[in-house]
Order: structure tokens, then C-alpha cells, then sequence
């Protein structure tokens, strides 16, 4: 218990962050028309691409070779999920012309 | 001293670097919520990660070691972006919900990849102070089980809507799946309850729990169909949010942070929102089974009735009011671009033509949007399904375009049936209906559907695309 409380307090801006976070993303989601739905869930997905950041943290500090493999790996597949996402989303909204 | 002064610094540099990204990261969202903002909020966000990628790299320190192995970094950041760059620019549209599966499972991937490795590194200092019991361990485990199941869960979802993957229907699986998750959290709990030295001695438990965690996501994704695919991508895509999120725990790193939440919260909203437009609960999706395991089937009576190019040209053009109604069968064809070419014909002529748009109509939420804005449909010609329905019994003739359980009326009269209670188009209040359709297959969800035995229904068989084509030039010729 003791251990959660510690947690709690040396965390505490991380979990402000996370608590504010919440409230954020459900306000911006809740506006979004049908229309959108698609490009936003696409958008959304490229963001949580950040976990490359965890990636190359890793990779940076690797000591053995083996971390060394996985980390290469998880900035392959965090790239290909940040790239990947922000482009396919380009392409569906370029789609989206201009009302005549 | 001067080392440290120029490592403050930096750090500042850092720091300051993911405020400015997060920010991007909340308007690029803000902004993706609005039709004429959408595609520049998209940038922005990949403004964002951009930066937040270059000041990792060049500012962050670690024990105040700065990130080493640069070289290799960037060739694996090469290798990604061309991959990923080349697989969104060459994919179909109607591809793309496969596809957005696929990058999210990659997400989801990378973050149990992270966990794992971690989860060797925890200090010993740590664990000599509060035992395994922490929150830094429960960060890594939670990050692994859920990158974990949003990675196999993401393949499975990927296979199934690319047609490689059959659906798997057992009654007994939710407690299979459900006894699968308490073993999961099982296995959280035992680690964190050893005395051990270092965390290294517990390696073997982390792998058998990622196997565990990939047979829960396959097992979980499996038996799910039809109607509720787009749930389930919605839901993997918020569970890697949290998975990420779990990594800006460890690393103590808003960023990663600020990020995997707002897409953890906001995915879960979407998913919310998208199961109440099919009037169930999440739960219901995430231990139910769905479509075809239900008893119902009704036996269908009285019989089909086809209708000839040349009739529909002639009923088309002569009517005042036509609705279209486009499902994933119009996607598949890729009849878009022809299906509009009949509605300007039809307009030219006088007809009112509006689209009928259901929001779980195709594979994900806003599928057929994206699918008619492709082909230049204007927005205006597009409402959405609770709109229409008052405006459908004034409607001359209504045509249904490879779509099936959104516009069953079981959802209405048969209780019985897996889908009642979920709103559907009411096609069955047109005076006249036209179903275009490439035979009498059922839909995902394997349901009858009775509006094709209706009095007032005339089937149109075939490929859409072809169809629609000599629809086009029948209606030109008249």
C-alpha cells in the first residue's frame, strides 16, 4: 500500500497529466461529425505512434546485443505506425475536396 | 560544471520541445474534427511528432549519458518511414481500414517490444527498497499485456477484413477469453508478489506471459464479426494509446504521456459512440458473440423479385425523390466513381438524389464518407441515417448498393434477432426499393434479411460496378 501511495506521489504530475488528458481527448473526440470518423480514428492511431519516443530511449541506451535487436525493431514498427498513419490519413482527407 | 550546465540546458531544450509537441498533438486533434481544417491538423500533429522525435534524439539524457547508437537509430527510422510511406500510398481505399489495423498493431508491437526490455532493466535499487511491488513494474507489465493484445489483435482484425482470416464462432469462448484475461492479471499479480534480487530472475514469466497475452488477442478479435469490426479497431487503436502511455510512465516522459492518453480516452469515447449507434454495450462486444451464433434465422418467405436494367433506368428517372443507400459491397466494386456518375444523370434530370449514410455502414465509422468524398460527392448529398429516416416514406424509390444489416428490418420486429435494438436506415418505408446486390449471400452478420422478400423490393444482381455501368448508360439513352 505503501508502495502505491509512493508511486502516487512521485508520479503525481504524470498523473495530473493523464487525468487532464482524459478529459481532453473525450472534449475534442465529442464534437467530431460521422464524416470525420474514419481520418480521426486513422489521426489518432499515427499519434500513439509516439511510443517510438520509448523506442529510441531504448535503442540509445542499449548495452546488449540483444536489446540492442529489439530496439532496433521498435523503431522499425513505431516508424512504420507514425509514418504509416500520418500518411494514410493525408490521403483519405485529401479526398475530402472543397464543397461546390 | 560546464558538462552540466550545457545538459540542463539541453534538457530545457527537451522539455520545452514536448510542450510545443503536445500542443501540436491537441490541436492536430482539434483540428481533424472539422471538414476544412482536418487535413492541415494532420500535418501539424506530424509537425509534432517530428519534433518530439529530433529533441529526443538530440537532447535526451539518460544517468546524463546522451541517446547513443544514433547511426542505427536513424537507419531503423529510415527503414520504418520507407515501409510505411510506401504500404500508405500504394493501398486501395478499400483497403484502408486493413490497413489502419495494421498500423496500429505495429503501435501496439513496438510497445510490448519496450516492456520487455525494461522490464530486465528495473533497478535493483528499486527493488530493494519496495520489492517488485512498484509502479514502475506495474507500468511495465501493463504496457507489455496490452501492446501485447492490441498488437495480435490488430493482425487478426487486419486478416479478417482482408479476407485472409475466417470468423470463429464458439459459444463457449467469452469464458475461454475470460478466464484467458484473470490469467493474465494472474501473472501481474505473482510477479509483482516475488522477492527476488533482480528483476532478470523473473524473464521467463514476462514470455510466457506475452504468449499468453498474443492468444488472448487472437482469441479475442476471432470470434468477432461483421458489424462490429469497427469497434474493434476503434477499441485496439485506445489500447495502444495505453500502452504508450505506459512507456511515458516509465521514462517519465510527458510526451509519450500527453499522447497515448488523449488517444486512449479519445478512442474509447469513439468506441462508446460507435457501440451505442448499434445499441450495445461495449461489454457486450468485447465477451459477446456476435452475428450467426444466435438461434434466430428466420425461415425467409414469399419470394424475389428481379427487375430488369431498363425498368430501373425507366423508375429512376422518372421519380422525384431517389435515396441511395451504399454499403461495403459498393466499396469492394469500387463503384464510387460510377454510382456518382448516375446521381449527377439522375439530378440533371430533375430527380432529387441524396445518400443515406449509416454510421457503421462498411468497415469502420465513416467509411462510405471517405468512400463517396473520394468520388466528389458533395456533402451536402450525404445524411446521416437518423435524419433521412423521417424523409424515407416520401421517397420514390430507394437503392440499396451492397448494403445489408443496415438496413435489415429484424433490427426492428424480430427481438430474436442478434442485431434488434441497433438503428438501422428504414428502407422498407420507401414506396419503392431497389437492392443491387451480387447474389443472395447473407451479409457479415449472417442474417436473413427480409427486406429482400418485401413486396416492394426488386433485386438488381450483379457485380455493383457493372451495374451500375449499364444503369448509367440505360438511363442516358431514355
Amino acid at each position: 500500500m505503501g508502495n502505491i501511495l509512493g508511486f502516487f506521489l512521485l508520479h503525481r504530475e504524470a498523473i495530473f497529466i493523464v487525468i487532464l488528458s482524459i478529459f481532453l481527448g473525450i472534449e475534442v473526440i465529442s464534437h467530431v461529425p460521422a464524416i470525420l470518423h474514419t481520418p480521426l480514428m486513422s489521426g489518432a492511431n499515427a499519434i500513439h505512434g509516439v511510443v517510438i519516443i520509448g523506442a529510441i530511449i531504448v535503442m540509445g541506451h542499449a548495452e546488449t546485443n540483444g536489446s540492442m535487436i529489439l530496439g532496433f525493431l521498435a523503431v522499425v514498427l513505431g516508424t512504420l505506425n507514425v509514418v504509416g498513419g500520418f500518411v494514410v490519413t493525408d490521403r483519405m482527407l485529401e479526398m475530402f475536396k472543397k464543397k461546390k | 560544471m560546464d558538462q552540466l550546465s550545457h545538459l540542463n540546458s539541453g534538457t530545457s531544450i527537451l522539455e520545452m520541445s514536448y510542450i510545443i509537441a503536445s500542443i501540436l498533438f491537441i490541436l492536430g486533434l482539434k483540428m481533424l474534427s472539422h471538414p476544412l481544417t482536418a487535413r492541415r491538423g494532420n500535418t501539424l500533429a506530424a509537425i509534432g511528432m517530428s519534433l518530439a522525435v529530433i529533441a529526443t534524439i538530440l537532447f535526451h539524457h539518460k544517468d546524463g549519458k546522451p541517446i547513443g547508437n544514433i547511426g542505427l537509430i536513424l537507419i531503423a527510422i529510415g527503414i520504418g518511414s520507407i515501409i510505411g510511406w510506401v504500404i500508405a500510398k500504394r493501398v486501395k481505399m478499400t483497403a484502408m481500414p486493413q490497413l489502419v489495423s495494421f498500423f496500429n498493431g505495429m503501435g501496439g508491437a513496438a510497445a510490448a517490444l519496450i516492456s520487455m526490455m525494461e522490464f530486465q532493466h528495473v533497478s535493483p535499487d528499486l527493488i530493494a527498497k519496495s520489492g517488485m511491488a512498484n509502479g514502475h513494474v506495474l507500468a511495465i507489465l501493463l504496457g507489455l499485456m496490452i501492446g501485447t493484445i492490441s498488437w495480435a489483435g490488430s493482425m487478426i482484425a487486419f486478416g479478417k477484413l482482408d479476407g485472409r482470416i475466417g470468423d470463429m464462432r464458439i459459444k463457449a469462448m467469452k469464458y475461454v477469453n475470460l478466464t484467458i484475461l484473470a490469467v493474465l492479471i494472474g501473472f501481474i499479480v505473482y510477479i509483482m508478489t516475488r522477492h527476488v534480487q533482480t528483476s532478470s530472475e523473473l524473464t521467463y514469466l514476462i514470455y510466457i506471459m506475452f504468449a499468453i497475452a498474443v492468444i488472448y488477442g487472437v482469441l479475442f478479435v476471432m470470434p468477432i464479426g461483421g458489424a462490429d469490426m469497427p469497434v474493434v479497431i476503434s477499441l485496439l487503436n485506445s489500447f495502444t494509446g495505453v500502452a504508450a502511455a505506459m512507456g511515458g510512465f516509465l521514462y517519465n516522459n510527458q510526451i509519450m504521456l500527453t499522447g497515448g492518453i488523449l488517444v486512449g480516452s479519445a478512442g474509447t469515447i469513439l468506441t462508446i459512440l460507435m457501440c451505442r449507434a448499434m445499441n450495445r454495450s461495449l461489454l457486450n462486444v468485447i465477451v459477446g458473440v456476435f452475428g450467426g451464433g444466435g438461434k434466430t434465422n428466420v425461415e425467409a418467405t414469399g419470394s424475389v423479385k428481379e427487375i430488369s436494367i431498363s425498368d430501373a433506368a425507366v423508375l429512376l428517372s422518372y421519380s422525384k425523390k431517389v435515396v441511395i443507400v451504399p454499403g461495403y459491397g459498393l466499396a469492394v466494386a469500387q463503384a464510387q466513381h460510377i454510382c456518382h456518375e448516375l446521381d449527377k444523370l439522375l439530378e440533371e434530370k430533375g430527380v432529387e438524389v441524396k445518400y443515406a449514410i449509416h454510421p457503421v455502414a462498411g468497415r469502420m465509422p465513416g467509411h462510405m464518407n471517405v468512400l463517396l468524398a473520394e468520388a466528389d460527392v458533395p456533402y451536402e448529398q450525404l445524411i446521416e441515417s437518423d435524419e433521412i429516416n423521417p424523409d424515407l416514406p416520401n421517397t420514390d424509390v430507394l437503392v440499396v448498393i451492397g448494403a445489408n444489416d443496415v438496413v435489415n428490418p429484424a433490427a426492428e420486429d424480430d427481438p430474436s434477432s442478434p442485431i434488434y435494438g441497433m438503428p438501422i436506415i428504414k428502407a422498407h418505408d420507401a414506396k419503392n426499393i431497389i437492392v443491387m446486390k451480387r447474389g443472395m449471400g447473407k451479409g457479415y452478420a449472417a442474417i436473413e434479411n427480409m427486406l429482400f422478400y418485401n413486396d416492394k423490393t426488386r433485386m438488381l444482381f450483379g457485380d455493383a460496378k457493372s451495374t451500375l455501368q449499364n444503369l448509367v448508360n440505360e438511363v442516358k439513352s431514355l
